[in-house]
């Protein structure tokens, strides 16, 4: 039975820094993912990574961008350790590797994002979470003899003790479909969001919300569920993203008419507004007819204001994505966007530590809600934050695990587990297939469950979603085998996102006010009296989310009017 | 704007597929599926697996060849399945129906997935693939050329796909050739001036018999990447760079195997066979062959040259006798070589600062780099 200090599950950039860090503070460390680490989901971050890197800047002024973007639901102490400690990341991955690009005096170029009062986004051309993960994963191969890799493993479980402390969990190796009990100290989650539960979205396959189900399932708090980020600009045609970087650098969003319609809800950041509200103003343009494209359900994303230089050297996996994709070349014309599920602000809460509040249990990344992003995150924030506390909660947990011994633990959960898997290839085929339940969720989420939204549209998503959990226990697969069994992988991840998006509707019938990414048509303001706090979604005994609340941290930062 | 919607068609994939459980050799698997003609193989394979078959393996996440997963062979070509369109790969099928196989060089572990840890994963551990720092760190970021840093970003967009290690020509001879992806990592460091160990770097992958000097030219793999990383050009980077800039006399001889090839064809027009063995490694003169170490050779590749001569592929005559071109053409590659020669610094194409790919051309208004080497027409490149 593989027995480290500290255990962490998911390889993307959250995992892999908190990996690094637990292994420089001298714990015993291992990392865990069901898919080779350098196919993370964070691969496919684009523009770039916030730090006041630049002498000019202030840390403080990056805070005050962050809290106004999360309109005042973020966490300001969170806030101010992620801004504060920025700057020494970014350092710190320059020295490691990361190959950002550079100004003309060699120094480290900076470029514009939304949301961000100044040009504070350092990047590598449009590959900027390709780098970085990429960069970490050359680290790991360099602490090869130190951090233990389960490349293409699978979680099933968190272990609890008697005491309700996390001390490991049990995987499958995809490769041969044996089952393993893993004793930790301390379980590091870092296994991503959920973008899977909508269709479309920008997100990988792969991203199915394992890691906020998991920690669910044995009574760890979700906070902050009901606040899904719709990006402004994905591709009509499948959901893919067009990085933020586009209008970094200049590029407009038209409307059929080819006005610059931000000038109505943003005459001064203009395209660069928080992504909610430019989400938010498309979608009014569509939805009163001005939109483009088939069926006018486009915006036209103008990249042809942007030098040609400029776009081949810092958009060029745009101008890919625009020829392969939608056999567009965005040098030469406006290619078609709107609004596309891209972000899960909300996760499995945490301290500033990224301890939850389940002992022996930490989270980080994109799984985990700090709250660092509130009710909108901004552009280039999210790197920040997986780097930010995955690199805490990996120094922290090293430190608990120093003055504890190696819990001892029986294969129980493995054999459930096994049970379980076995169960599901068994099943016959009276049910629905898993792939129509998926294709139903995610169209479900998508209606009901997006930029707008009213408290009929939300029940009966949540009757849809309660629904098509019953209907996945009876769901049948096909593949019988062992060896890269993907499809009994499928339908466990399926019962994983079934839980998530039922704690993202029934947060978001919770909150009845519109504030970041929740736009209630049915309670269309903001109401700090009685909405500036935290939704907490825990499992009650009878598997339905029961709703409680827990304050807003507040240090130097009042609410107020949010305008850009 | 361009109008991409179109109707759905039928497409029919032929799909290998191998279950190791089976104890049964590979077999083809036939589907048909329905989908717009602009989507990607891999759309078309998920299709499949959603309505009919879910027991098809193959690895996918980001669906837009970001994420590497999807490396795969379509009518024979490696590339990755969701950067495929249907309608070309019908296109360039034998018989309208679209060929999925595994990659090569690699072992199959199921279907369409092959083991990359044995092969891809382990060349790349063996370049030490991490950054050793020039020291001092500094307090803040090193001070680099902004040129060098968009420079390596064309090795940096490897994403590990393997589709270049499916295809290599010498690694099907060589299975211990380091490998087109493991090298253009290899540039990444070597192109990257905050590593304090280029020159040890460059011996080493110069020396190693299985290093830069084990690739043979041939194309395959600029032809495969599916992110313009065109690792062979990575390779003559690093040879050109452990040559000319280190001097660096590789044991292999790879390097006045170069320049006696090079300096061959400038005084001859065409390679004279008979001579391009010994003069590397006995000195880049006629008097070349009589050097000790260009006997030993000579004798160690006489096994070679029987074959050679047996195949018909050298006959004597030619071998022994300078192959002579007409004057005037004579003329034209020695105004080539005068060019190519008398620039100050090497030309180096890179995607990230022309803007195209090295095998697109004909592109107007090549912006050229703010610092450091300048851009250059594409018609230019020393490479092709
Ligand atoms: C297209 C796109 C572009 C983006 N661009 C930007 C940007 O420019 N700037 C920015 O700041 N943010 C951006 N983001 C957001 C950002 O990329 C993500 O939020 C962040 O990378 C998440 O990182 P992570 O480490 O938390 O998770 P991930 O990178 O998703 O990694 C999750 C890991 O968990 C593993 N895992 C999951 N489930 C299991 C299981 N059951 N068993 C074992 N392992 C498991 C996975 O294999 C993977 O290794 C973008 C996101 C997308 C989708
Ligand atoms: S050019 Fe060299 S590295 Fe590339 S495929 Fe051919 S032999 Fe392999
Ligand atoms: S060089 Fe290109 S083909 Fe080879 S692994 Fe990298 S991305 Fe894939
Ligand atoms: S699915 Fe990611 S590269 Fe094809």
């Amino acid at each position: 039975m593989p027995q480290h200090d500290v255990l962490i599950i998911g390889a993307g950039l959250a995992g892999q820094r908190a990996a690094l860090a637990a292994a420089d503070a001298g714990a015993t460390v291992a990392i865990m993912s069901k898919v080779h680490p350098v196919r993370s989901h964070s691969v496919a971050a684009a523009g770039g990574i916030n730090a006041a890197i630049n002498p000019a800047d202030d840390w403080r002024s990056h805070a005050f961008d962050t809290v106004k973007g999360s309109d005042f639901l973020g966490d300001q102490d969170a806030i101010e350790v992620m801004c504060r400690e920025a700057p020494h990341e970014i350092l710190h991955l320059e020295h490691i590797g990361v190959t950002f690009h550079r100004n003309e005096k060699g120094e480290l170029d900076l470029r514009a994002f939304g949301g961000a009062s100044m040009k504070r986004t350092a990047y590598v051309a449009d590959i900027t979470g390709q780098a970085i993960l990429h960069v970490l994963y050359e680290q790991l191969m360099k602490y090869h003899e130190t951090v233990a890799r389960y490349e293409e493993w699978f979680t099933t479980s968190l272990i609890q003790d008697d005491d309700g402390t996390c001390v490991g969990c049990v995987a499958r190796d995809i490769r041969t479909g044996v089952m393993e009990t893993f004793t930790a100290k301390n379980v590091i989650l870092a296994s991503g969001g959920a973008g899977q539960c909508y269709k479309p979205t920008t997100n990988g396959l792969i991203v199915t919300g394992d890691g906020i189900a998991q920690a669910y399932r044995i009574g760890a708090p979700l906070m902050d569920m009901e606040m899904v980020q719709y990006h402004p600009t994905t591709l009509v045609e499948n959901g893919f993203l067009i990085t933020e970087g586009a209008r970094g650098e200049g590029a407009h969003l038209l409307n059929a008419h080819g006005e610059r319609f931000m000038e109505k809800t943003a005459p001064n950041k203009m395209e660069l507004a928080s992504r909610d509200v430019v989400s938010r103003a498309e979608q009014i343009e569509i939805n009163e007819g001005r939109g483009v494209g088939p069926g006018g359900a486009g915006i036209a994303l103008d990249v042809t204001v942007v030098p040609k230089k400029r776009v081949h050297e810092a958009l060029r996996e745009i101008v890919n994505i625009g020829k392969d994709f939608a056999g567009v070349d965005i040098t030469a014309e406006p290619i078609i966007i709107r609004p596309g599920q891209h972000y899960i602000m909300g996760g499995v809460k945490t301290d500033i530590d990224g301890a939850t509040p389940i002992e022996g249990l930490y989270a980080a990344g994109e799984v985990a809600c700090v709250s660092v992003h509130g009710g909108n995150r901004l552009g280039a924030n999210s790197l920040l934050d997986t780097l930010i506390f995955g690199r805490r909660s990996g120094e922290h947990a090293a430190a608990r695990a120093a003055g504890m011994s190696m819990p001892t633990l029986s294969d129980e959960q493995m054999h459930a587990d096994a049970a379980w898997i076995d169960e599901i290839i068994g099943r016959g085929r009276g049910g629905r297939r898993i792939s129509e339940i998926k294709e139903e969720l995610g169209t479900t989420m998508n209606q009901y469950c997006a930029v707008f939204r009213d408290a009929e549209g939300l029940d009966k998503a949540h009757e849809v979603v309660r629904r098509l959990k019953e209907e996945a226990r009876t769901a049948y697969i096909d593949d019988r085998g062992t060896v890269f069994n993907q499809d009994v992988l499928g339908a466990i991840e399926l019962g994983y996102m079934l839980d998530c998006a039922e704690s993202i509707v029934v947060a978001a019938i919770e909150r009845k006010e519109s504030r970041g990414a929740q736009y209630r048509t049915d309670f269309p303001e903001r109401n700090d009296e009685q909405w500036l706090k935290h939704i907490d979604i825990k499992v009650n005994g009878d598997d339905t989310p029961k709703v409680t609340y827990s304050p807003v941290t507040i240090t130097q930062w009042q609410p107020e009017e949010r305008k850009y | 704007m361009a109008e991409v919607h179109k109707e759905p068609q039928e497409f029919t994939l032929r799909i290998r597929r191998y279950d190791p459980e089976s104890g049964e050799p590979a077999y083809w698997d036939e589907h048909t599926v329905e989908l717009e003609p602009h989507r990607s193989v891999l759309e078309g394979i998920l299709q499949a697996r959603a309505r009919f078959d879910g027991s098809i393996g193959i690895r996918c996440s980001c669906r837009a060849a970001i994420c590497g997963s999807c490396g795969v062979r379509i009518n024979g070509q490696p590339g990755l399945a969701c950067h495929t369109h249907l309608d070309k790969a019908v296109a360039s099928s034998r018989d309208g129906v679209i060929e999925v196989e595994p990659m090569g060089n690699m072992p199959v572990l199921k279907d369409l997935i092959v083991d990359m840890d044995q092969v891809h994963w382990k060349k790349v551990q063996r370049v030490t693939p991490w950054l050793v720092n020039k020291q001092p760190i500094p307090e803040r970021e090193y001070i680099v050329p902004a040129y060098n840093m968009v420079d390596v970003t064309q090795s940096m967009a490897c994403i590990q796909c393997g589709a270049c290690v499916s295809d290599c020509l010498s690694m099907e001879v060589d299975p211990l050739f380091i490998g087109p992806a493991a090298l253009a990592k290899a540039y990444r460091f070597v192109g990257d001036p905050r590593d304090a160990q280029q020159f040890e770097r460059l011996k080493d992958l110069a020396e190693d018999p299985h290093g830069i000097y084990d690739c043979t030219h041939c194309f395959k793999c600029i032809e495969a990447c599916p992110k313009g990383v065109a690792p062979m050009n990575q390779i003559m980077r690093l040879r050109r760079m452990a040559g000319d800039v280190h001097g660096i006399n590789d044991r292999n001889n790879g390097h006045r195997h170069e320049i006696v090839f090079a300096h061959l064809i400038r005084d001859h027009g065409l390679l004279w066979e008979a001579e391009l063995l010994p003069r590397s490694y006995g000195g880049d003169s006629f008097f070349g062959k009589f050097h000790p170490a260009a006997g030993a050779e000579l004798v160690s590749s006489l096994p070679a040259i029987t074959k050679a001569l047996v195949r018909g592929k050298v006959t004597p005559m030619g071998a022994l006798k300078p192959h002579k071109l007409p004057k005037q053409d004579l003329g034209q590659i020695h105004s080539i070589y005068d060019k190519v020669e008398g620039r100050e610094e090497p030309y180096e194409l890179n995607l990230y600062v022309t803007g195209y790919d090295e095998d697109e051309s004909g592109a107007e208004g090549m912006p050229s780099a703010e610092t450091g080497t300048p851009g250059m027409e594409p018609e230019e490149s020393p490479s092709r």
